[in-house]
């Protein structure tokens, strides 16, 4: 583990839901590298080095208002660190 | 409403920092008796950061519509007769292990955040915990509600509270988290918050969430994932506080550390019970143990989080890399122990499918074939001679995680591994080096453990004979316990599947 060959991988794991969906595709627009992983019940998102969730990307999805609290409804899970989470977005990264 | 809206980081500095006071005419010390003596050296309570900033009505909101959600699933399911779309009866043993084992944990745990909603002197931490400890009863009563739905109709489930304070496998569970309870405010966060609940809660809620939506068990699924969306908050909770106390002053480092070697390794042997329901209990498997393993914990912890944490001075458990090495058995060792002895278990037992066994062979290319398929073929012979094998008298427990030995030594599944130490002029039994160097530390606490086969022996459960202790448990012979294949479990599906015809009353 001295060696840091890669980039350190973050995600999200969230409901595989209706109300998901439109969470997914911004996800996607937003993070091009992001890699899906659909498990029983389960949307699997993994990226190397940070993971961003923009406010205005998710509105233009679901077209509505929605803010960044509104994640709590959907998340399952996160590997990685919240690194911020404001009015705007949340980003997950490692911080050192 | 064009009110201009204050941001969220505002709202939240209002409610957390603005609404606090320092006391003047009461010395803090005896406001907040309880977080020094631990060693802990806090110096500036306000560097506390939540990053979910959440505040009472965003939070008040979000739950309420979770719980909404969940019931009107549990309604559907109880009015569309959701228990005859699972996989298969077997499926159910898992619930009443989660019922029995983890439900009561999660009303530990309310309490205990309660104390420290009162207890830690910051005013940020404070309410991180009062929110805890809100979901945590939240997640008590939607887990019993859900799984209520399954009492109508399967045995096992109607004791879980009584059993969970005596049956011997979830002494298992009772013991590790009465562990964190009793020790300090600190200890504690870093044992429930960071170990569990960051460092190992995937692979406890993910794979039962998952397995229950694989498994037709929408309830659970439903249950599952909202608690799991609080759960997130809880991990940020974890890690928060873990980097809080390192960043605080230097001379935490080592105590940290400590903490984080006996806390993995506690929290590791108890996943134990969940690596057996994955790999066993599930009729369609998600992942294998061994899968899960290398996702959650070897990926995304010791490769993503360590590194991290590194930068504080703080280096990988203790002890993992034996968990690494137990990740091609373990599973299977823990649930040989289950099947032994399910004649004194709230559940049922029975020797894997054909295609499981195969499915197993796949996923445990190294050791399956070798070390377990000959043992589940061979009870399967004696179960088809009308000799279903159960072990007759009482394991050796070991005196830290309570689970009878029957783990092997690390990296050779043929040899039983025994550890043992002196104190006080008794001899101590443990079931590996983790669980020897975790009573090592403290034998002044472990020495009283509860353990339950020392329990009966002495005489406190009810009797010295199998159906005095049963009785005492909130067990019935014959109908909660036992082999699956002969179960009123089974006996009842066979019935509701037969396809005949019913009509009337």
């Amino acid at each position: 583990m001295t060696s840091k060959p890669n980039v350190r991988q973050v995600g999200v794991d969230l409901q595989d839901s209706e109300d998901s969906r439109a969470l997914v595709e911004a996800i996607e627009e937003d993070n091009p590298d992001v890699n899906l992983i659909r498990m029983p019940g389960l949307v699997k998102m993994q990226i190397p080095g940070q993971l961003v969730i923009r406010r205005e990307t998710v509105e233009q999805r679901m077209g509505r208002e929605w803010e960044t609290h509104e994640f709590q409804m959907n998340i399952v899970s996160y590997s990685g660190n919240i690194s911020e989470w404001d009015d705007d977005q949340i980003v997950i990264k490692w911080e050192h | 409403m064009a009110k201009a809206k204050l941001s969220m980081r505002e709202r939240y500095r209002l409610l957390t920092r603005d609404l606090d006071w320092e006391p003047t005419y009461v010395d803090p010390k005896k406001v907040y008796p309880y977080t020094r003596y631990e060693g802990i050296k806090i110096h500036d309570w306000d560097a506390w950061d939540d990053p979910f900033r959440l505040t009472i009505d965003s939070y008040c909101k979000y739950q309420a519509e979770k719980d909404k959600k969940l019931y009107a699933v549990i309604d559907g399911f109880a009015q569309g007769q959701g228990h005859l779309s699972l996989t298969d009866a077997r499926y159910v043993n898992s619930l009443k292990l989660f019922l029995q084992g983890v439900t009561p944990l999660e009303y530990q745990a309310h309490r205990h955040f309660g104390y420290l909603a009162r207890h830690l002197d910051g005013p940020g931490a404070r309410f991180a915990a009062l929110c805890q400890s809100i979901d945590e009863l939240r997640h008590t009563q939607t887990e019993i509600h859900t799984i209520s739905q399954y009492n109508k109709y399967y045995g096992g489930l109607h004791n879980w509270s009584r059993m969970h304070d005596r049956v011997w496998y979830l002494s298992v569970p009772k013991s590790f988290f009465d562990d964190g309870l009793s020790a300090g405010p600190f200890e504690f966060l870093t044992a429930i918050s960071f170990s569990f609940e960051y460092f190992l809660t995937n692979l406890l809620f993910v794979p039962f969430m998952s397995g229950a939506s694989f498994n037709g068990d929408l309830a659970t699924m439903t249950f599952g994932f909202s608690a799991q969306s609080d759960e997130s908050r809880h991990m940020t909770l974890g890690l928060e506080v873990l980097k809080f106390m390192l960043e605080q002053d230097e001379d935490n480092v080592p105590i940290i550390q400590d903490w984080v070697d006996k806390w993995f390794w506690r929290g590791y042997r108890l996943l134990g019970l969940v690596a057996a329901m994955m790999d066993y209990m599930l009729p369609r498997k998600i992942m294998s143990w061994k899968e899960a393993f290398e996702l959650y914990l070897e990926q995304q912890m010791l490769e993503g989080l360590f590194p991290d944490l590194e930068y504080y001075g703080i280096r990988p458990p203790r002890h993992v890399e034996q968990a690494i090495t137990e990740k091609e058995y373990m599973s299977h060792q823990v649930y040989w122990i289950l099947y032994q002895f399910s004649f004194a278990a709230s559940f049922n037992t029975t020797v894997p499918t054909d295609e499981e066994l195969d499915w197993m062979s796949g996923a445990y290319p190294e050791t399956f074939d070798r070390f377990y398929r000959p043992l589940w073929e061979r009870a399967r012979r004696l179960e088809e001679e009308g000799n279903r094998f159960f072990f007759r008298g009482l394991p050796m427990l070991c005196q830290t995680c309570q689970i009878p030995m029957g783990f092997s030594e690390p990296g050779d599944p043929s040899t039983l591994s025994i550890r043992t130490s002196q104190f006080r002029g008794e001899r101590f039994n443990f079931c590996s080096d983790g669980c020897k160097w975790i009573f090592d530390r403290e034998p002044e606490k472990y020495v009283q453990a509860w353990l339950p086969v020392h329990q009966i022996y002495q005489g406190n459960c009810g009797g010295t004979t199998i159906p005095e202790v049963l009785n005492w448990y909130g067990i019935q012979d014959g109908v909660d316990n036992g082999e699956y294949l002969t179960s009123p479990d089974k006996a009842n599906w066979d019935k509701w599947h037969t396809g005949a015809v019913v009509g009337g009353a």
